[in-house]
């Protein structure tokens, strides 16, 4: 097959010549080994070039990136399910199944040290009783595919954390292109409107693409990352480290993932955080101790706490606004 | 005993991943030992040391530290078996982005951090392209996306690899790269006789051969001049 005809067919597969520094421009009528060919000894030598390796990597290359399309579009993860292991002194955990939904928000809790990353963990390499704790994970009710393990662009898990920054020199909508275009998104405009409108419901100041990602202020930048993460990433459990009260709607950036269909479990020391979720799990010497539901009596404090955030919000805001506060 | 190969970059965490797969492996009864290869210091073995695990280093000084690595892997593996380890680990600093230390048919684990920049793994070559596992780690301090890209990076340099992220600083993914590292059928002897994935580079400089005067007149050998275009017009 000529280059031409490469691209033609999958035209991701120039991101494949860019990344290896492959000038293909002129040579589209050759196929990719007679534009191998065509490199010297010496070029060889100096590119630091393994042409069977390049030829080989090109096709699985194609291959892992039809199936990551092909993904796409299967019906995906609808369910993950944490078979019990043991905790640290062996004892069995205290649940038998817990089964989460997608659009489910599950809150993790527990002192320092006790295991949450751990749960973390074992949800990320989908656990086959091959971890320290001797869980297993399911995946729509099945044992999981290799690939949540061993691909790169199938990651099975996103995370968002309170010490994330934005590093990269560039501005928001050179960004989430270049995010976009990595995820082989279709309607790359389209997409990055949705971002933008829902980071900017989430942030109490609204952002403009022409700002560098590193200029944004701390609120912006965790309203854009929730809600690039919630649209683009498509990894389907979301694992969230606390998020920390400053500058966004954390109630609206839950519902935001919710909406994108995703799993949600989220580690916090936070009353409010941990009572919207549905379920919480509580963690102890290294074992799920507990799950418990939150009930109703917990659901009218919790519109208490939100009240009081408000509250406080409301405050910081007017402090912020040079105003004096009153009772 | 096993051998596995880690490079990468300086400062991209090899230390702290290895340290921290160590510790996973703990409770498997395994003796692991490590050598640090770097060019003109390391205080790496003080780390190795103080976690208790058996530790050389090697400087190169004046050579490319992956040269000198070629030139001393089969004393490290006698070393090695002499201590009676289960598993070897080298950790070499990548500073050479030419040149790759790793032995075909031996595991080549790259370690590569998200602060890096996403050109980079473009720019550094068989360090990357010809390992068997990439590690990215520093996945703590970035965006989601910003991971997601550079993962999506590293894939179309070495699709073949399998990419993991593990944090350095908490361990998370250590305990799963260390189920990776260690085959208790294989019994590695000697690494006489095999060969580098890679070859490095053949030309030599007069440079490279201790000359310091500036000049055409000293210049000798693989002599490259750049191209700067601007004496044709
Ligand atoms: N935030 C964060 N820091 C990390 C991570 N991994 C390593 N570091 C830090 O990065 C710095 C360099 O880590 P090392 O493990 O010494 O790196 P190295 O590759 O062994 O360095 P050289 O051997 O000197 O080339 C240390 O300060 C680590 O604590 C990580 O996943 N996240
Ligand atoms: N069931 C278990 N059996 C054996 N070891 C375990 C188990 N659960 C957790 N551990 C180990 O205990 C240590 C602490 O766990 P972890 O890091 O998950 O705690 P954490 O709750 O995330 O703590 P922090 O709040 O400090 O982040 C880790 O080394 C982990 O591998
Ligand atoms: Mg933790
Ligand atoms: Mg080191
Ligand atoms: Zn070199
Ligand atoms: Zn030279």
């Amino acid at each position: 097959m000529t280059i031409n005809k490469i691209l033609e067919k999958y035209p991701f597969a120039m991101s494949y010549f860019v990344e290896n520094k492959l000038d293909v421009e002129n040579h589209k009528e050759k196929t990719f080994q007679e534009f191998l060919d065509g490199f010297t000894h010496e070029e060889v030598e100096d590119l630091a070039m393994d042409k069977e390796e390049l030829a080989e990597n090109l096709e699985i290359f194609i291959d892992q990136m039809k199936e990551f399309l092909g993904i796409k579009e299967e019906v995906g993860v609808r369910s993950l399910t944490i078979l019990p292991g043991f905790d640290k002194s062996g004892s069995p955990e205290g649940f038998n199944e817990l089964t989460i939904s997608t659009s489910q928000v599950i809150s993790i809790v527990g002192p320092t040290g006790a295991g949450k990353s751990r749960l973390l963990a074992d949800i990320e390499w989908t656990a086959q009783k091959d971890t320290p704790t001797g869980r297993s994970i399911l995946i729509n009710d099945e044992l999981p595919d290799k690939k949540w393990r061993f691909s790169s662009n199938n990651k099975l898990v996103a995370q968002l954390s309170q010490n994330m920054n934005f590093v990269m020199d560039l501005t928001v909508m050179e960004f989430l292109q270049l995010h976009a275009e990595s995820r082989l998104v279709e309607d790359v405009e389209g997409t990055i409107q949705r971002i933008i409108r829902a980071a900017n419901s989430l942030a109490g100041e609204k952002f403009q693409l022409d700002t560098p990602v590193t200029a944004l202020s701390g609120g912006q930048s965790r309203a854009l990352m929730i809600a690039d993460t919630a649209i683009l990433s498509s990894s389907p459990i979301v694992l969230i480290d606390e998020i920390e009260n400053a500058g966004i709607d954390r109630r609206k950036a839950l519902n935001l993932l919710i909406d994108e269909d995703k799993i949600v479990l989220m580690a916090t020391h936070d009353p409010t955080l941990a009572l919207i979720a549905d379920k919480r799990i509580i963690i102890k010497n290294g074992g799920i101790a507990k799950i418990i539901e939150t009930t109703e009596e917990e659901k009218e404090i919790l519109l208490k706490l939100e009240k009081m955030d408000t509250y406080i919000q409301d405050m910081r805001s007017s402090l912020r606004n040079g105003k004096t506060l009153s009772v | 005993m096993n051998l596995v190969i880690f490079s990468g970059p300086p400062s991209s965490g090899k230390t702290s991943i290895i340290l921290k797969t160590i510790e996973a492996m703990r409770k498997r009864d395994l003796q692991v030992g490590v050598v640090k290869f770097d060019c003109l210091s390391t205080d790496d073995d003080i780390l190795y040391e103080k976690a208790g695990i058996p530790v050389k280093k090697g400087l190169s000084g004046a050579l490319c530290p992956d040269h000198y690595f070629a030139s001393n892997i089969e004393e490290v593996v006698q070393w090695g078996r002499r201590r009676g380890l289960d598993l070897l680990i080298t950790e070499s600093a990548g500073l050479c982005n030419r040149c790759s230390p790793y032995i075909k048919s031996i595991k080549g684990v790259c370690v590569i951090d998200n602060l890096s920049g996403i050109n980079t793994p473009k720019k550094i070559g068989p360090m990357l392209k010809a390992a068997d596992i990439v590690v990215i780690t520093k996945g703590d301090i970035v965006s989601q996306a910003e991971r997601e890209v550079f993962a999506s990076k590293v894939n179309s340099v070495n699709p073949k690899a399998m990419t993991m992220h593990i944090n350095g600083l908490t361990g998370q993914g250590a305990f799963e790269l260390s189920t990776l590292l260690y085959d208790e059928d294989e019994n590695l002897e000697s690494v006489t006789g095999m060969e580098l994935r890679y070859p490095m580079p053949s030309a030599l400089c007069s440079y490279c051969l201790g000359e310091t005067r500036i000049g055409d007149d000293f210049q000798m050998g693989n002599v490259r001049k750049i191209e700067l275009g601007d004496m044709d017009e």
